[in-house]
């Protein structure tokens, strides 16, 4: 352990600013980049069930006028 | 190892393959990458320069490797894709292309963070950060390309032929940039020699660097297994695994 | 053959003389506004004339280079080209040399003028023309690989931009190098000589790609 209490952690002996800020960056940009990729996984299923469904109404209805 | 490597090609084996690695990857790179960069914030120690600054080089200097070995990744797939006319690889270039433009984009703001506290300036026209800077607008230039085209295939080919010449590029460029550099301002205040990083330090940031490779190859497989579908949603084993009706 | 295309070529770059002027008139444009943006001051000018001269001739070659496979490919000549599986290397040899007559030429033939504009002196002026020599065929060359990825792209423009500017850094960084280090009285040789290395590997290795570019975009 190199810091002596909680509120030295933070400081980081006067650099506090730029060591936060570039893990901040850092953080925020992966994990963005995480919730990007699953975000496109889940609208790639809701595209896919929705086209699904039209296939399945347009064929009901077709069905249903040749009846 | 090709007989292992070739029934991948198909698409969707290599969802499958994929889908099974990925939960893996991504727990282990969490965990590795966490950890690593928690043992290089609380419990290395400062450097006797830099002081705690040196802290940043945990996600900094991994950031940057990641941010050419996906390039060079990048490059293999699309001279695969040109060359064999392989289907996957030509999609896993446009997978792997934004996931190295972000790491790209965080060794360079890492790395602004770093340089105000210790050469004074949020920028410096040094060798690596101009390069870096380019290898950045290659990746861009990758995605743009392929958003350009209304027609995919064509897309993920000239996109993959941009891969490819990027490549050759890269070492031109950078010491051709490197030459100026040396050129203009002399190397000064940028050049800090650390022959031999202490073990000390070495460890955290070898394991974060372990961290940001997993992370990568986890978001890598997940961002492929979305082109794959994408790419062969009219195919039945896409409805049969998705459980359409 | 590559004469056959290159005479072709220059017909209709005489037919269409927008394709060249344009380019050439935003060249001396951007020169005129250099001064008026940084001041009139000639000292500081001399020493950016370097900068600003090559920075003028890149933007203008690449706005020449967006129209560049436009009609062809409209026309359908790429695809024929490509469908009869042989002359396309001569096309694109031709299509670059054409490239640099239209617009590389004319910027070279233009340098004595904006020399006296920016006030560079002799030896400057010398290896300012030198560099404008070599540089502007790898220029052509570059240019007709951006032109020939984005051929059927939608979009075009500013991606050509994006594209082709990182692989120029390197031409900008010894061609300016070059004049500054003649303005200073140093000897430049060595600048020159990584300017003809990469003009000939540019040679060699870019028409492949932009074969390769083509055969994509018709495909």
């Amino acid at each position: 352990m190199q810091f002596d209490s909680f509120s030295d952690f933070l400081a980081m002996g006067g650099y506090g600013f730029y060591i936060w800020l570039a893990y901040g960056l850092t953080y925020g940009l992966l994990i963005g980049l995480v919730v990007y990729c699953f975000w496109e996984v889940k609208a790639f299923h809701q595209n896919f069930r929705q086209k699904l469904a039209r296939a399945q109404r347009i064929k009901q209805y077709q069905e249903a006028e040749h009846r | 190892m090709f007989k292992w490597l070739h029934p991948l090609a198909k698409p969707e084996t290599l969802y499958h393959f994929c889908g099974r690695l990925f939960p893996w990857l991504m727990l282990s790179a969490i965990g590795i990458l966490l950890f690593g960069n928690l043992w290089g914030l609380v419990f290395a120690p400062q450097d006797y320069q830099q002081f705690d600054t040196v802290r940043i080089i945990y996600i900094h200097v991994p950031s940057a490797l990641l941010s050419m070995s996906t390039y060079t990744m990048m490059a293999i797939a699309a001279f695969i894709a040109l060359v064999w006319q392989v289907k996957v690889a030509q999609w896993s270039v446009l997978a792997i292309a934004p996931i190295g433009a972000v790491f790209t984009a965080i060794s360079l703001l890492t790395g602004m963070a770093w340089g105000k506290p210790m050469w004074g300036t949020w920028w410096e026209w040094d060798a690596r950060l101009t390069s870096q800077l380019i290898l950045l607008f290659l990746y861009l230039g990758v995605i743009a390309l392929y958003g350009a085209f209304s027609d995919r295939q064509t897309g993920g080919k000239v996109a993959s032929l941009l891969a490819v010449i990027g490549i050759v590029n890269i070492p031109i460029i950078h010491f051709s940039v490197e030459w100026w550099n040396t050129l203009h301002q002399g190397a000064s205040i940028t050049k800090f020699d650390t022959p031999s990083v202490h073990p000390s330090m070495l460890w955290p940031l070898l394991i974060s660097l372990l961290g940001f490779y997993l992370l990568m190859l986890a978001l890598v497989c997940l961002r492929l297994r979305t082109a794959i579908l994408e790419h062969e949603q009219h195919r039945p084993w896409v409805r049969a695994t998705l459980g359409g009706h | 053959m590559v004469v056959t295309f290159l005479r072709r070529e220059l017909v209709l770059l005489g037919r269409q003389k927008a394709d060249w002027l344009n380019p050439l008139l935003f060249f001396i444009i951007v020169l005129t506004l250099f001064p008026l943006g940084v001041g009139p001051e000639p000292n500081q000018l001399r020493i950016m004339a370097p900068g600003i001269v090559w920075i003028a001739a890149l933007l203008s070659v690449l706005l020449a280079a967006e129209r560049l496979f436009r009609d062809d490919y409209r026309n359908g000549v790429i695809e024929q080209l490509v469908a009869s599986r042989q002359g396309l290397m001569a096309f694109v040899l031709a299509k670059a040399a054409a490239n640099w007559l239209s617009t590389g030429l004319p910027l070279v033939l233009i340098s004595p003028v904006v020399a006296m504009l920016l006030g560079v002196e002799a030896p400057a002026f010398v290896a300012m023309m030198l560099t404008l020599l070599l540089g502007t065929p790898l220029l052509s060359i570059l240019s007709v690989l951006g032109a020939a990825l984005t051929m059927s792209a939608d979009k075009g423009g500013i991606l050509l931009a994006l594209l082709i500017l990182p692989l120029y850094i390197p031409l900008l960084i010894f061609a300016s190098a070059a004049i500054e280090a003649a303005s200073m009285g140093l000897p430049y040789s060595g600048q020159l000589a990584i300017l003809v290395a990469m003009l000939l590997l540019a040679l060699a290795l870019v028409p492949l790609a932009v074969a390769s570019a083509l055969r994509i975009n018709v495909s």
